[in-house]
């Protein structure tokens, strides 16, 4: 320092190059780990209107309060230095799922919207999807009755219904096998907290792991005839059978069709003419 | 004559008495942990007086508050918050504009708790390491903090910041941010004198920026009284606030202490045994102001 207690040219540079280089440092650090904050782990799930996670991470202040509008204790704040960002709600599906209020306590407590308020109807959250993780363990693969998950979820026989296939194995019965559907499911996770199995099956995943995306080339041709009303390619030419007169035959309906029966004074049924007989 | 650290506040203490000399740090205590207290009471008695924590809260159901800092990096992050928050921020911006921006850091924020133990016990042990940080880096944190919110489009500084991570882990459980608390008191008793709060803590600077023109100061009113004991000097968060003001008189300084950086603690209206300090408005600030005073107080 100088008398006057100015610093010179030099200190001032060294101070200022320190200041910044340590900031610039600090920043780097924190920008790094804030890319890597992004990586929400599998199981954790955000609450109810979270439409992706970098949005989210730039509204929520991690105050707590839809931590405080759960009346069921399902979510939680994450603890510092955990997979979860420091502070912000969350909860594991296995452990306490969402029971989906209609009222949906958690939106309407949240001050900034990181939790969307336009988010009225809770069957239009989407804070996950369940999948069917593991065919080999869950029993109704094996030919077992179970239904637990199909039992439990809340959006019944609309998330998860049940498709009825053949036992190959003891080749008599019936399998009973559970399917979701994603226009339908929220991702509450009831059914992977009730999963009878010692690790669930069924596990409730982030939407972007779990699902895939068709092709936005992609046409399927049925679905592009039926928006159109018809075939868009070339005109919908009619079957023609060389068939006897007055038959025809239906190739997308009802098979063969003979007109001649109309005019026959019997029955198709035989039993019908011999009870005919019968009467007096 | 200058007083050694062992004897501070010794002599406000025997001109004063024990409640004159310690009144506005009990104050601020009885504050910090009744904040803290009306968190937890609904957590812990289920008597629900404040919702959510320092970040942003609901009180009694009907007043929302939040921290106008967590707005700002949050709209620099690129997201515009919802009605409540954003006016709770106003609410809270609105109050440290008149009151003293940093008073939030003397009287609410519990890191400030932290600090000042570690302070303590700084003195008791004599020890004297201090690393060089300037006094502003807390603006270029500052800078940085909501450069990075841009940058990243999240609130990065969120992941880190002790002010809200401390606060928020006391109402909502401590788990591991025990580390940061370790963290700061480590960094304040061994690294450097007031290292976070006086050096570092962007959120502080935040709210220095809030007090600029803060109406609430406390006013060194009284001081020709002064007789050089430096006590308020040993025990100021922000010691280089005093003395444009305590000694500024011949510079045509007013007696206010004017420095957007005081916390308004009133460590040293308590500290002195001349009773040169005073909360005062940052009006009544007339260079000759000094005898109007004294003819008010001492007839």
């Amino acid at each position: 320092m100088t008398a006057t207690g100015n610093i010179n040219r030099r200190q001032f540079l060294v101070k200022l190059a320190r200041n910044a280089g340590g900031i610039a440092l600090l920043g780097m650090g924190l920008g790094i780990y804030s890319r890597q904050s992004l990586s929400l782990p599998a199981q954790a799930i955000r609450p109810p209107g979270v439409a992706n996670e970098k949005d989210f991470l730039s509204a929520c202040v991690r105050c707590g309060l839809c931590v405080r509008g759960c009346p069921y204790d399902t979510l939680r704040l994450a603890d510092f230095a955990a997979d979860v960002p420091v502070g912000t709600p969350w909860f594991e599906a296995r452990k306490v799922p969402c029971e989906m209020c209609e009222d949906i306590p958690c939106v309407k407590a949240c001050p900034t919207g990181a939790l969307n308020p336009d988010l009225t109807n809770i069957d239009d959250a989407r804070m996950g999807i369940a999948v069917i993780t593991d065919q080999e363990s869950c029993i109704a693969f094996q030919g077992l009755r179970c239904e637990v998950c199909y039992n439990i979820c809340p959006l019944e026989n609309k998330a998860i219904t049940l498709d009825r296939q053949h036992n190959a194995r003891t080749g008599k019965h019936a399998m009973f096998i559970p399917v979701v559907h994603s226009d339908a499911c929220t991702g509450c996770g009831k059914c992977e907290h009730a999963c009878i199995l010692e690790e669930a099956a069924i596990k409730v995943m982030p939407l972007k792991l779990a699902k895939g995306e068709l092709g936005h080339h992609y046409r399927l041709g049925w679905k592009e005839k039926q928006k159109a009303g018809g075939s868009l390619v070339t005109p919908d030419k009619e079957h023609k059978y060389n068939l006897p007169k007055g038959m025809q035959y239906d190739y997308e309906g009802k098979g063969l069709i003979d007109e001649r029966k109309k005019n026959v004074p019997f029955s198709s049924n035989p039993l019908d003419t011999l009870n005919q007989r019968k009467q007096p | 004559m200058v007083t050694p650290d062992n004897k501070l506040g010794d002599e406000a203490i025997a001109v004063k008495g024990w409640w004159k000399a310690w009144q506005w740090l009990v104050l601020r205590r009885v504050t910090q942990l009744g904040i803290l207290a009306a968190f937890l009471a609904g957590p812990w008695l289920g008597i629900w007086i404040v919702k959510g924590n320092l970040a942003s809260s609901l009180t009694l159901g009907v007043l929302p508050l939040s921290d106008p800092y967590l707005i700002v990096q949050s709209m620099f992050a690129g997201h515009l918050p919802e009605l409540t928050a954003i006016s709770g921020a106003i609410i809270v911006l609105v109050f440290y504009t008149l009151i003293g921006g940093r008073s939030y850091c003397a009287w609410v924020c519990p890191v400030n708790i932290i600090t000042d133990t570690a302070e303590c016990l700084r003195r008791k042990l004599g020890i004297k390491s201090a690393a060089s940080i300037s006094r502003n880096a807390r603006y270029w944190l500052l800078a940085a903090s909501l450069l990075l919110a841009s940058i990243t489009g999240t609130m990065a500084w969120e992941l880190v910041n002790p002010a809200t991570l401390i606060a928020r882990s006391l109402v909502f459980g401590v788990g591991f941010s025990l580390f940061m608390i370790a963290f700061i008191f480590v960094l304040d008793t061994l690294v450097s004198r007031r290292a976070w709060c006086g050096h570092l803590c962007p959120m502080g600077a935040f709210y220095s920026l809030l007090g600029y023109y803060s109406i609430v100061r406390v006013s060194a009113y009284n001081r020709s009284q002064c007789d050089d004991c430096m006590e308020c000097f040993a025990v100021c968060p922000e010691p280089q606030v005093i003395k444009p003001a305590l000694k500024g008189e011949a510079k045509g300084n007013g007696p206010v202490i004017v420095s957007a950086n005081c916390t308004n603690c009133g460590r040293c209206i308590d500290i002195c045994s001349k009773d040169v300090f005073k909360f005062d408005s940052r009006f009544n600030n007339k260079v000759s102001a000094t005898e109007t005073h004294q003819r008010e107080v001492l007839p």
